[in-house]
């Protein structure tokens, strides 16, 4: 059947199982947005700043494990969508970008809101398309959602030049994509299993490193039967945690620069290392070259890239991490490692001090995020931005399933928190969803909260609000000798843009008081903004000093353990 | 140390640049770069030569890999090729020195393509070695003006570096059955 461009486009949108567009118009995707009206299946939902959208869309992707969808106009908003577009291809989430583009008889002519988009993004997201003819649209989509989702998830960026919005083309929906540069699903080698297997059963103090692949593959079960089957403790990066329960009796929580005491020195004494989906990244690891020297290291990826680009790795294993656990899993001998993992116990229990939550008067951090934990049910989904109260949120909640956590984790993007637990709103309607929000990374994105309103997300937006650009000053106050620039903020009133946008405002300056607040925010139908006055200088601890080894972990001075300063 | 490195691409807009972006942000050095058209209409054929240490030719070929364009990529570097690169030369040469100059491209297997009263345009295609020695041999008589190509390479052998669209394992590739996706169909077709 012939068809407009948009039509194609927002027929194509259903085909690849997209529900919901969070998006801005603009002159060149007018031809779009005509016709949305007449695709009530796919609803759009109008953000403030399409840095919003896109954060929203991955978001949404983080929370469901479906692709999240962005759209935005060309030239500003387009090169809006970039910090977003850059945080989902760090974190590797399955997400489309639609960008619309001056007309093609217009491209490379500087005419008004051009911008060469897709020669922006190509170092930023999976793969990119400028589709220059209408009858190539329905193509492009499909193997765009099949890359996007396929092998390791990313960014897909599809640019649409306004008259191909406009052109008709037959709506050919193709039966099979084939894109013979990419295996979504490499083969996996036997002889690589073979190998890992046999390191794994001659480990006497393994040790799992469980990265965010476990969650994007859906392999938490897989994991946890490994993990038992091995007797082997599991840590968690940052983006890994919800891999398996925090309160299962081989979870040690997570590694890396705020990583825990006994997490950091499992690792630093393991002799056997395998990573599962994860990046050895260096803020996991600390200093490469001496990440655990003399451990064998197992790398399971789906990247092949990954393999040995930090570190040497003795046995890669390139795969589906699910797909390599469940083979991995009867080629290993069953084990225990009761030695090693009192060790590890002995060890959380002679330094439970450096990760305790301050018990002062002041409202610190870590008690409001263990709070909001403890009295929320288990299902509660976590949205953060980046910085101490993301660091604190990954120490003191408690996570017990994949999907739970949705934070910016490689690029570390402020104001991620806002738009992406709009956008995590949106997909899991029945969830509570609460955001752990800095006062700093608050005021880049809260715009959104207009969205919230307009489109009734209950998001409840916790601003740990210490007055600082907290974990700046605190690498201020250790690493440049106290010297504070630039980190001291004076703040809006918050109480009076909740008032503003018409959602419910809680400033909470008791510790007393926070219990209540956070009941009373659940209990709220509707988006709340809370203002937590926490203690204006505290420190995130343990901490691996940036460019140090895990072994160097540092702890709380005696004076700042678990008490306010 | 130099790597030689072959990579099949779509030939399609922005191939280059998605390549020559790769090498810039993965901070790969690239001595030369040679892209040309194949036996196989829609792909060409890249052969870059880079310089730096063991790990770093494996991450370029694994990061040129991971492009959606690129279909295949094989490190030349320890095997048995036929190397060659091209150069035009222009080379002064007064009519009493041809005789010497003739000699000299006799010996390297150059040609001579243009000539004038007080210079020679000489052609080689030629291996690393044999063209830096020639260039030698040359530069006293006073090199006027030098063009390179970029190196490009071809297994020995009934080896190929080709890709065959109907091989019957690259199409298996694409319909794995993975974790996410149904096995041999799209994961989102509802019809």
């Amino acid at each position: 059947m012939k068809m407009s461009g948009a039509d194609i486009v927002l027929e194509c949108l259903k085909k690849v199982g997209i529900d919901t567009v969070f998006g801005y118009p603009g002159g060149v995707v007018l031809p779009l947005y005509d016709r949305f009206p007449a695709h009530p299946e796919v609803r759009h939902i109008l953000v403030r700043h399409e840095q919003g959208g896109g954060h929203a869309a991955d978001g949404y992707a983080r929370a469901s494990g479906r692709l999240g969808c962005a759209l935005a106009t060309s030239g500003p908003g387009a090169t809006n969508l970039v910090t977003a577009i850059t945080t989902a291809m760090m974190d590797s989430v399955p997400t489309l970008f639609v960008t619309g583009n001056v007309s093609r008889n217009l491209l490379g002519k500087d005419g008004f809101q051009e911008a060469d988009i897709t020669g922006i993004t190509t170092p930023i997201v999976k793969h990119n398309y400028l589709v220059m003819r209408a009858q190539d649209l329905a193509y492009t989509f499909a193997e765009a959602a099949f890359i996007a989702q396929s092998g390791r998830p990313g960014p897909v960026h599809i640019d649409i030049p306004k008259d191909v919005f406009q052109e008709e083309a037959e709506f050919e929906w193709p039966t099979e994509v084939k894109v013979r540069g990419y295996a979504a699903n490499p083969r996996i080698d036997p002889d690589m299993i073979a190998r890992a297997a046999d390191i794994i059963d001659a480990a006497e103090r393994p040790l799992i490193i469980a990265g965010h692949g476990v969650i994007l593959s859906n392999a938490s079960d897989e994991l946890r039967a490994f993990a038992e089957k091995t007797g082997t403790p599991v840590l968690n990066t940052l983006l890994g945690l919800g891999s398996i329960r925090g309160d299962h009796a081989l979870a040690y929580g997570m590694l890396g620069m705020h990583g825990s005491y006994e997490a950091n020195h499992a690792a630093s004494n393991a002799d056997v290392i395998i990573g599962i989906g994860n990046r050895m990244d260096d803020r996991a690891l600390g200093r490469f070259a001496d990440f655990n020297p003399t451990a064998k290291i197992v790398h399971i990826d789906i990247d092949a890239a990954e393999h040995g680009k930090n570190i040497t790795t003795h046995a890669p294993v390139l795969g589906d991490a699910k797909r390599v656990l469940q083979v991995l899993t009867p080629a290993v001998k069953q084990n225990t490692h009761v030695e090693w993992v009192r060790w590890i116990d002995d060890l959380r229990a002679e330094h439970a001090y450096s990760m305790q939550i301050p018990s002062g008067p002041e409202i610190s951090v870590q008690y409001v995020v263990n709070r909001i934990s403890q009295i929320n049910d288990e299902d509660l989904v976590i949205v953060t931005g980046v910085g101490q109260h993301q660091m604190w949120a990954a120490q003191h909640m408690k996570f017990t399933h994949p999907h739970q956590l949705i934070t910016s984790g490689g690029l570390g993007t402020m104001g991620f928190e806002v738009p992406a637990a709009m956008g995590a709103q949106v997909a899991c309607p029945d969830a509570t969803v609460w955001s752990i929000c800095g006062d700093g990374g608050f005021q880049m994105t809260f715009q959104e909260l207009a969205t919230m309103v307009d489109e009734h997300l209950p998001v409840k937006m916790a601003i740990m609000n210490n007055g600082y650009l907290g974990m700046v000053r605190q690498w201020q106050e250790l690493f440049y000798k106290d010297n504070y620039v630039s980190v001291a903020m004076s703040q809006p009133d918050f109480m009076k843009i909740a008032e503003a946008y018409g959602i419910l405002g809680i400033r909470v300056t008791e510790k007393e008081a926070v219990d209540d607040a956070i009941r009373a925010a659940n209990s709220h139908n509707g988006p709340v903004l809370l203002d937590f006055q926490v203690e204006a200088e505290g420190n995130v601890w343990p901490m691996v000093p940036a460019g140090a080894s895990l072994r160097e972990t540092v702890e709380a001075p005696r004076e700042q353990q678990g008490v306010n300063r | 140390m130099k790597h030689t490195v072959v990579a099949l691409v779509e030939d399609r807009p922005g191939v280059l640049n998605r390549v020559a972006s790769l090498f810039r942000r993965r901070g790969f050095n690239i001595d030369s770069l040679a892209v040309g058209t194949t036996e196989e209409v829609g792909i060409s054929r890249m052969t870059i030569v880079v310089d730096g240490a063991e790990g770093i030719a494996d991450q370029v070929e694994k990061q040129l890999d991971k492009l959606i364009d690129v279909i295949r990529v094989e490190d030349m570097t320890n095997a048995e090729a036929v190397v060659r690169e091209l150069a035009l030369i222009k080379v002064r040469c007064a009519t009493t020195q041809r005789h010497e100059v003739r000699d000299l491209i006799e010996i390297f297997r150059a040609h001579i393509v243009d000539v004038s009263p007080d210079h020679l345009m000489v052609e080689i295609a030629a291996e690393q070695d044999r063209m830096d020695a020639f260039l030698v041999n040359l530069r006293p008589y006073g090199i006027l003006e030098l063009v390179r190509t970029g190196r490009v390479a071809m297994l020995r052998g009934t080896g190929t570096t080709a890709v065959h669209e109907d091989e019957p394992e690259a199409i298996e590739r694409f319909h794995m059955e993975s974790g996410r996706l149904p096995e041999g169909k799209l994961p989102y077709v509802s019809d």
